[in-house]
């Protein structure tokens, strides 16, 4: 074990990919020399050599479409997309193509593609620098749609995206990069005294299909992934409700088992994400937990997210889901 | 170049096809290009600068009166170019037969390659079986060179329990990995910059390997043709980029769809070296590919080609082109028909008679007939077989996740 922060758990997972497959190839816009402009990958061009880890062109489209072409010949690609709110100009290449590769060639083609890309707000990023975009990949057949929210967990996830042989889509809550987010813009905590600071310096892969409960409870099942998971941990102290918090990790496929169980056990819900509500994943959710609990619900389920709203940049504190916010939700819960 | 003619009274400028429904089309008569115009560079040692002229001008190798000319002459035995000529025709005959089978109802949706026979053919003939093929609508019969059985193409054109995509996909929409032949793709254009992804795994992993990719004039306005173009240049991999400029995308005529040059000269700005060429010149189209592979698998990078031809027919079977074009157009075009100058060629060389070429005509139509008898046995699209509808379902991932799999068990088969 060695304290990490999420951006050196990052990149000790991709240097143990680099390490262990050849074939794994990394770029991306200012990833190979520089080392990404949050240092994801620094070191690891010097390390590995120019040829496995390098600069792109600044066209995400065709970031995506080498990735593409460069996995159904035989290579494990790792692109990054600077920021998730650029990940657009990909989008057809990402839909369309890679995650619609292997069924519409009856399986005789196939691209193993892991796409990085830094998401969600609170770094006072505007609506180009913070945008949360994980629907617009969970509605498309075929793709995995990962989201890392503390520095262990984005090393045993990113592990399993690289070496999945169907395309990911891997979300980095960039709030979280240097610590966690408890909601408090003022209180700025690093990894270092974190238990998931803690991380294994060796190989280390979480399987994609697991969700991880953060803390146990039996009054309220908070959902959340990415960084408010944190502001969730707070908000449950805040509320003074015995709740159990599930960090989703992957949201396609989701871990049915661990959230049915919680929800059979608590009949209470709250999710919460940053984007915006209508369309949210949690709306996935609500309906997907309503089909199979709903004998067992208590109260309706609640859900606390962005605002239907392009992302603010002076006032995003008033658009992120706050710790008071979610916990008024998790108090209602307890109302029926 | 045909000229590009405007609307000028408008606020912008309005591009016009030169010909529409009721002109008399004329291109001029002949191409005043000829084939000894244009030298063959050293693909050791050719720069961009050197091509400069070729992008702007037009290679070819069969003249007017069939013979082949010019330092571009790949000098071909008859038994390689008589083999070209049966492919061409295969694919035409093929072509018109599935039309036929769309018109009655026994295809959903067809296209034909009609007037651009040569272009996949010659080129593909040019490379080698390692190489990957990454086509367009109007490639394909590329397949036709590597082997594949007409058999399993009608089968995937039906959606019969034998189509390797398991009716998932349009007719022509084909696949095919054992040919290295990569799904085409509706969206048109991405195959373009995946094609340069698939060359650098090929150089990354030192694998004497070329990947080519085709696509229209209309296509080229999509960002994935830049992005290959710059990605290719940026990264050399060996990559043979050609734009087929057929003039017509769907009713669109080039001179709607750019203001620009040549599409050849738009490789010399990426110092890619680029060339133009007639695209009804088996000869010529075969010679200019195998020099792009030549210096791709010399570790020299790209090169970017513009196959100068006409769409003889109807961009699919869903298309009226009496609607936006002269019906005579055709007949005009200077290039003529492709499988005609090969077949003149090779009867000027003594190589191919008239008896011959009705005897292999007959043959093939044969050939078509029974193909497609037998792929109707595995099912046809009035009345079926099917892939079974738990297809629906597998593919999406390496494995069925459970809520793929909730869902197949809902639907029940």
């Amino acid at each position: 074990m060695a304290k990490m922060n999420m951006i050196a758990a990052l990149n000790s997972a991709l240097a143990h990919q680099l390490e262990r497959d050849p074939n794994v190839v990394i770029f991306g816009e200012d990833v190979g020399y520089f080392g990404g402009v949050f240092r994801v990958t620094a070191g690891l061009q010097e390390k590995y050599g120019p040829h496995r880890v390098f600069d792109s062109p600044l066209a995400e489209g065709g970031i995506a479409a080498i990735a593409m072409g460069m996995g159904l010949n035989g290579l494990r690609p790792v692109a990054e997309i600077q920021f998730a709110d650029y990940i657009f100009p990909a989008y057809d290449q990402i839909v369309n193509e890679i995650a619609k590769l292997r069924h519409r060639s009856g399986g005789e083609f196939s691209t193993p593609v892991t796409f990085r890309t830094p998401a969600g707000g609170g770094i006072k990023g505007g609506h180009h620098h913070s945008q949360s975009p994980e629907a617009q990949f969970t509605h498309t057949p075929g793709l995995k749609v990962v989201y890392c929210s503390n520095p262990r967990n984005a090393k045993g996830l990113l592990t399993s995206a690289i070496e999945s042989n169907d395309p990911v889509i891997f979300f980095e809550p960039k709030r979280c990069y240097r610590g966690p987010f408890y909601g408090d813009p003022h209180n700025v905590p690093t990894w270092n005294n974190h238990p998931d600071g803690e991380v294994p310096e060796e190989y280390f892969a979480i399987p994609l299909e697991e969700a991880n409960i953060v803390m146990e409870g039996s009054a309220c099942t908070v959902i959340a992934w990415g960084a408010m998971v944190h502001v969730c941990e707070q908000a449950i102290k805040d509320s003074g409700v015995d709740c159990e918090l599930i960090d989703l990790q992957t949201l396609v496929p989701w871990d049915r088992d661990t959230v049915v169980n919680s929800v059979k056990k608590t009949g209470r819900v709250v999710i919460v994400h940053e984007a915006p509500k209508t369309s949210g994943f949690g709306a996935e959710m609500s309906a997907s937990i309503q089909e199979r609990c709903f004998y067992h619900l208590e109260a309706p389920i609640e859900r606390v997210t962005g605002w239907d709203t392009p992302f603010p940049h002076t006032t995003e504190w008033d658009y992120l889901p706050s710790p008071s916010r979610i916990a008024e939700a998790i108090q209602r819960t307890q109302e029926e | 170049m045909t000229e590009r003619s405007t609307v000028t009274t408008t606020p912008y400028t309005i591009g016009v096809a030169p010909f529409r429904p009721g002109d008399e089309p004329s291109f001029g008569g002949k191409f005043t290009e000829q084939p000894e115009d244009l030298n063959r560079p050293d693909p050791a040692t050719c720069t961009t600068d050197d091509t400069v002229e070729h992008a702007k001008g037009l290679i070819r190798v069969l003249d007017d009166d069939g013979e082949a000319k010019g330092e571009w002459d790949p000098n071909l035995d008859a038994a390689t170019m008589i083999q070209g000529l049966e492919y061409m025709m295969r694919l035409r005959i093929f072509d018109d037969r599935m039309i036929k089978m769309q018109r009655t109802g026994k295809l959903s949706f067809y296209m034909r390659s009609f007037g651009e026979e040569a272009i996949a053919i010659a080129q593909t003939m040019a490379l080698e079986e390692q190489d990957w093929l990454f086509p367009s609508y109007r490639q394909p019969g590329a397949q036709f060179v590597r082997g594949r059985d007409m058999v399993s193409m009608i089968c995937h054109c039906i959606g019969n329990t034998e189509d390797n995509v398991r009716g998932r996909q349009m007719p022509v929409h084909y696949t095919w990995r054992e040919g290295r032949f990569i799904s085409i793709s509706s969206p048109v254009g991405t195959q373009f910059s995946q094609a340069v992804g698939v060359a650098m795994a090929s150089a990354y992993k030192g694998d004497d390997e070329v990947c080519i990719s085709w696509l229209g004039d209309g296509t080229s306005a999509q960002g994935d043709y830049h992005y290959a173009l710059n990605f290719a240049s940026t990264f050399k991999p060996p990559v043979i980029l050609n734009v087929v400029n057929n003039q017509w995308a769907i009713s669109t005529h080039v001179s709607l769809a750019t203001g620009g040059r040549t599409f050849a000269e738009r490789g010399l700005a990426y110092d890619i070296p680029s060339f133009r060429v007639d695209g009804n010149d088996f000869l010529a189209l075969y010679s200019v590919t195998k020099w792009a592979r030549e210096r791709a698998s010399a570790g020299l990078g790209p090169t970017h080609i513009e196959v100068y031809t006409y769409r003889a027919g109807a961009h699919s079977s869903s298309d009226d082109p009496s609607a936006y074009r002269p019906g005579n157009e055709f007949e005009c075009w200077p290039g003529g028909d492709p499988v005609e100058r090969l077949r003149d060629h090779l009867m000027k060389i003594g190589e191919w008679d008239e008896e011959k070429d009705k005897a292999l005509a007959e043959k093939i139509d044969n050939d078509v007939m029974t193909a497609y008898k037998e792929a109707c046995e595995f099912g046809d699209l009035a009345s079926g077989p099917y892939p079974p509808a738990s297809t629906i379902f597998t593919e999406v991932y390496e494995t069925v996740p459970w809520h793929v799999q909730e869902q197949r068990e809902e639907l029940g088969k």
